[in-house]
């Protein structure tokens, strides 16, 4: 194939990917949108093996990696559970990010690649930025997995002077930059490259495990963001405008997602990448007066039931206990008996609910949920005063009335789903421990609230028993 | 402090309806009012008093306690002149008016220094249609034409063939295909009548289509459609072949119902006399129109009469002829005007005339009388139900369009604008001529990039983050080039084997990447369903 065609393969390879994306506006048209994909990856890959830059002595190579990774990567996407999606993709994003770290050297150490002048300043720079971006990425995407999967805690960890310690790395790794760009050749070079590679990599450890729980999902959108770059750059270092477009759109969506996260929470992005959240809260709200302490009235199941049989209007706010929990299955049933009957149920989700964007929804999805009955914290709002009963499965900071009553609450001006409207509000959590941000919940101490203490799963599961019978 | 509602007994003769239903009660009160109600004011309508007590409703004894000591008045019927004596000066009272009928009256309310809002006086804009009691009525008062029909029809409506013999399905003919004249025919079809339908307006065409029945024009090119949805008055030549339409039909049709008004005059004259002769003995008319007048010559408003041959039905009461049914949506019409009022929920109502829907349907306020009220431009004709879905579609747009972002502050983006100008200088400076192209390659895409993702639904941001996590290991590319690449002959000194490692390790990575992401999205994706 020569390279013309092999270019143009790749101009139709970054239309299909697109329009991958585009399908993604509804349900109806994403199932295509993924199927581009594919066509689309097809098609770069193999104008990329029958292209001109390929001797048929690496094709065993090509298909025994691809035969191989392929087949654990098919594994993986069978075998993990829809509660477990947050870890997957994060741990994905480290394999992309190691994988430009790779490209990076090896393309460094490639002396086949001869440049001179501006040129070759500029190809190094690419490499070295290149590796950079994928070097955090990898280290990471790996703590973020490690949080997640809740094999490291989710607590922020704040080492004293941090940001001066970001700071130093930081020109450490400018001061390496320039000796790599002087070096006279790569045998020279390939130190400062490594010692960056290193502090890249305690970069990103360091900068996710300063991250509380409660903002993952900017996190993992943000880390999304960042495989892409690490694929544009690597892009600019092979001079592949194909690389350069894909890392390009990637790169631009996850920079969407993490705006949006942020802005659902009411933050600014660079204070969620500084980390620390929640960790000043308790006195904050003592000292405000508002209150967060008196009756709780808490209800048994049959209770529960009662209220749920008898309402008109039922609005089931999700979060990630009902992840943890494994709930979303008894939800749907229970949502089955009581749209059967006459019961407006909906649920309403909040974007930062769960440990990713849209992460609610794909459980819901994955209980059958029809996603019709599935509404926005914007769209649902509003209704709240003509609800019935709220439920809320699992979730706390992003239905706590301080973000809208107490100015001096940590989480002051995040939009929050306004379940203390509805006539009245179940609160289903194991204890009264506080949520992620570590804030109070006054909800908890209204008087139309009421306590449904216990595993999620289980309680559910003996409310539907109340309300089968 | 929160005001007190009173609900009256109806008093005119016949009324059944009553303002307002236990189940709207709970939510007036809900909204901050107190509501009481005369005694015996919901039997006509099946709710008794223990209903509305139960609800949180006072129930008192005597409409003259009642008017004494209420701040808003809720009533069907417009007052009579004793009633008003009873209300309270200064008092709100909410019901059907008919300002432009009933002059004498208006003067009465305004002399009592009353704030009056007219149901009848809603503007029909779309956002109002939740208020529109006038289209509540009537859609029943077409439901119970049909059904008043069917009493006085010696016949089936729909056709059999039974071992008796076969029997001809009715023929229904609907003047006029307003919001009674849609109800009608649709519960005409619903018997299994054949229905046609006629109307001035011919957009209406495809409503009368949509319902089952068959659409019959007038033969003449004039376009009917007056202000705010409703007809107007028709030329000559166009009555002249409008009659021939109807004379034809009247020969062929069992049942005519009709429904023609024109706002502010008298029913046009549509059935003559000649007609009603020509159609067959057992036929029934019935005259929605009866009150202004009748649409058919022969019409006598109130009664049933029988013309040579022909039941003429000309009762005025309709709606509440299905008392309960009538009574509950007008009262949830006028819940959602009282919840326009009240916006604050505190229980005081707040006359906003800037709000072009209460203004409308204020036509006295501190008895001073404001109708008609200014023209205000209608866009969109109020037609039917499937309108009032525009506005939610339009906010719900706005939440994850670029209309939602706010507009940056002009010193940032100038702050913005400089610095970019001042990166794309130092490029366009020292990089050489291949980094330029890549370079506008990459600024084009992020802006690709950037429109399609705003339109992504937040339902699929997961399946987004996992397809452009798949997307992402094209940079399998990148290590595919590495892999075996045509020898340079200047490089003898080329690490081949380390280069070897290091690329097969990325692609098996990116491969793991690739196939995975793939399927789990695609594993996602199959599960969404409606």
């Amino acid at each position: 194939m020569s390279e013309n065609l092999a270019n143009i393969a790749y101009i139709g390879a970054t239309i299909l990917f697109i329009l991958s994306l585009g399908g993604l506006a509804n349900p109806e048209s994403s199932r295509r949108g993924n199927f581009y994909g594919i066509l689309g990856m097809s098609i770069a890959i193999l104008a990329t093996v029958m292209g001109p830059q390929i001797t048929t002595v690496g094709f065993p190579l090509i298909i025994g990696s691809l035969v191989v990774g392929g087949a654990i990567g098919l594994y993986a996407a069978r075998k993990i559970q829809m509660t477990q999606m947050p870890e997957l993709v994060a741990l994905m994003h480290s394999l992309v990010g190691l994988a430009a770290v790779l490209v990076g050297f090896a393309s460094y150490v490639d002396t086949a690649i001869v440049l001179m002048g501006v040129e070759k300043s500029i190809h190094e720079v690419e490499i070295y930025i290149g590796t950079f971006i994928g070097a955090v990425t990898f280290s990471g995407s790996l703590i973020a997995f490690g949080k997640l999967s809740g094999k490291i805690g989710g607590r922020p960890l704040l080492l004293p002077a941090r940001h001066g310690m970001n700071l130093v790395g930081l020109l450490t790794v400018i001061y390496f930059g320039v000796q790599f760009i002087a070096a006279p050749d790569s045998q020279t070079g390939l130190m400062p490259l490594m010692v960056m590679t290193v502090i890249a990599l305690l970069f990103g450890v360091h900068m996710v495990m300063a991250i509380g729980g409660a903002d993952m999902p900017v996190v993992v959108s943000m880390l999304n963001s960042y495989s892409g770059w690490a694929a544009a750059a690597t892009g600019f270092m092979l001079s592949n405008d194909l690389l350069i477009v894909i890392g390009a759109l990637v790169g631009a969506s996850g920079g969407i997602l993490s705006y949006i996260m942020c802005r659902a929470m009411n933050r600014n992005f660079f204070s969620v990448i500084a980390g620390g959240f929640g960790t000043a809260s308790g006195a904050t709200s003592a000292s405000t007066g508002i209150q967060t302490e008196g009756e709780i009235t808490s209800v048994s199941a049959a209770e529960t039931a009662d209220l749920l049989r008898s309402a008109k209007n039922v609005v089931i706010v999700p979060g990630y206990g009902m992840a943890v929990a494994q709930a979303q299955h008894t939800v749907y049933e229970m949502t089955k008996i009581l749209r059967a009957l006459g019961v407006n149920v909906r649920f309403g989700i909040h974007p930062v609910a769960g440990r990713m964007p849209g992460h609610m929804n794909v459980l819901l999805a994955e209980a059958k949920v029809p996603y019709d009955i599935v509404f926005e914290m914007d769209e649902l709002n509003d209704d709240f005063p003509l609800v019935d009963v709220s439920i809320v499965i699992g979730a706390n900071d992003i239905v706590n009335p301080a973000a809208e009553d107490d100015p001096a609450s940590p989480i002051a001006g995040m939009p929050v789903l306004q379940v203390w409207k509805s006539k009245t509000s179940i609160v289903m959590k194991r204890s009264m421990a506080s949520g992620y941000a570590g804030v109070e919940n006054p909800l908890f101490f209204k008087e139309n609230n009421r306590m449904l203490f216990g595993d999620a799963k289980r309680m559910l599961d003996e409310v539907l028993g109340c309300l089968k019978s | 402090m929160s005001l007190r509602i009173g609900i009256p007994l109806e008093t005119f003769a016949g009324e059944k309806r009553v303002a307002t239903v236990p189940d709207v009660v709970e939510k007036l009160i809900k909204m901050g009012f107190s509501v009481s109600l005369e005694s015996g004011a919901g039997a006509a309508a099946n709710f008794n008093d223990d209903a509305y007590r139960d609800a949180g409703a006072e129930i008192v004894p005597s409409a003259v306690a009642l008017m004494g000591a209420s701040d808003i008045i809720f009533k069907v019927r417009a007052p009579s002149k004793e009633e008003i004596s009873l209300i309270k000066p200064g008092a709100t009272l909410i019901s059907f008016l008919w300002p432009a009928q009933n002059s004498e009256l208006m003067q009465c309310l305004a002399e009592r220094k009353l704030t009056v809002l007219a149901m009848d006086s809603v503007p029909r804009i779309s956002r109002a249609q939740k208020m529109d009691a006038l289209s509540s009525m009537a859609n029943i008062a077409g439901y119970r034409a049909v059904i008043e029909a069917a009493h006085h029809f010696g016949r089936f409506f729909t056709g059999q063939i039974t071992a008796a013999g076969k029997v001809p399905p009715a023929k229904v003919f609907v003047i006029g295909a307003g919001v009674a004249g849609l109800a009608a025919l649709g519960t005409a079809v619903g018997l299994g009548a054949i229905v046609r339908a006629n109307d001035t307006r011919p957009e209406v065409g495809d409503q009368v289509k949509s319902m089952g029945a068959e659409f019959v024009p007038v033969d003449y090119q004039e376009e009917g459609t007056g202000v705010g949805g409703y007809a107007k008055a028709m030329s000559e030549g166009f009555q002249k072949a409008q009659r021939n339409t109807f004379a034809n039909q009247a020969k062929d049709v069992d049942i005519i119902i009709t429904t023609a008004l024109i706002p502010g005059k008298a029913a046009p004259k549509l059935i003559t006399a000649e007609m009603v002769k020509s159609m067959r003995a057992g036929s029934v008319i019935v005259d929605m129109a009866a009150e202004q007048g009748g649409n058919c010559e022969l019409t006598v408003p109130g009664e049933v009469v029988v013309t040579h041959g022909v039941t003429i039905i000309g009762y005025t009461d309709l709606p509440s002829r299905l008392s309960k049914q009538a009574s509950t949506l007008y009262a949830t019409n006028v819940l959602r005007l009282a919840e326009e009022l009240c916006k604050t929920l505190d229980g005081v109502i707040n006359v906003n005339f800037a709000d072009e829907v209460i203004r409308g349907a204020t036509v006295i306020k501190d008895g001073v009388i404001t109708w008609p009220p200014p023209q205000i431009k209608i866009l969109e004709l109020a037609k039917n139900s499937v309108i009032s879905n525009v506005p939610v579609a339009l906010s719900k747009k706005s939440i994850h369009g670029h209309g939602s972002l706010k507009p940056v502050s002009s010193s940032l983006l100038a702050l913005v604008f400089s610095g970019g100008a001042l990166l794309f200088w130092f490029i366009g400076a020292f990089a050489p001529a291949s980094f330029i192209s890549h370079f506008t390659v990459f600024v084009l895409a992020c802006f690709i990039g950037y429109m399609v993702i705003w339109n992504v639904t937040p339902a699929l941001h997961t399946p987004l983050m996992s397809v452009t996590n798949a997307i992402s290991s094209i940079i399998a590319v990148g290590a595919l080039v590495q892999v075996a690449p045509p020898i340079v002959s200047s490089a003898q000194d080329r690490p081949d084997v380390l280069i070897q490692v290091l690329s097969v390790a990325a692609l098996m990575l990116t491969a793991i990447n690739m196939f995975g992401g793939f399927a789990v999205t695609h594993r996602m994706l199959a599960m969404f369903r409606k």
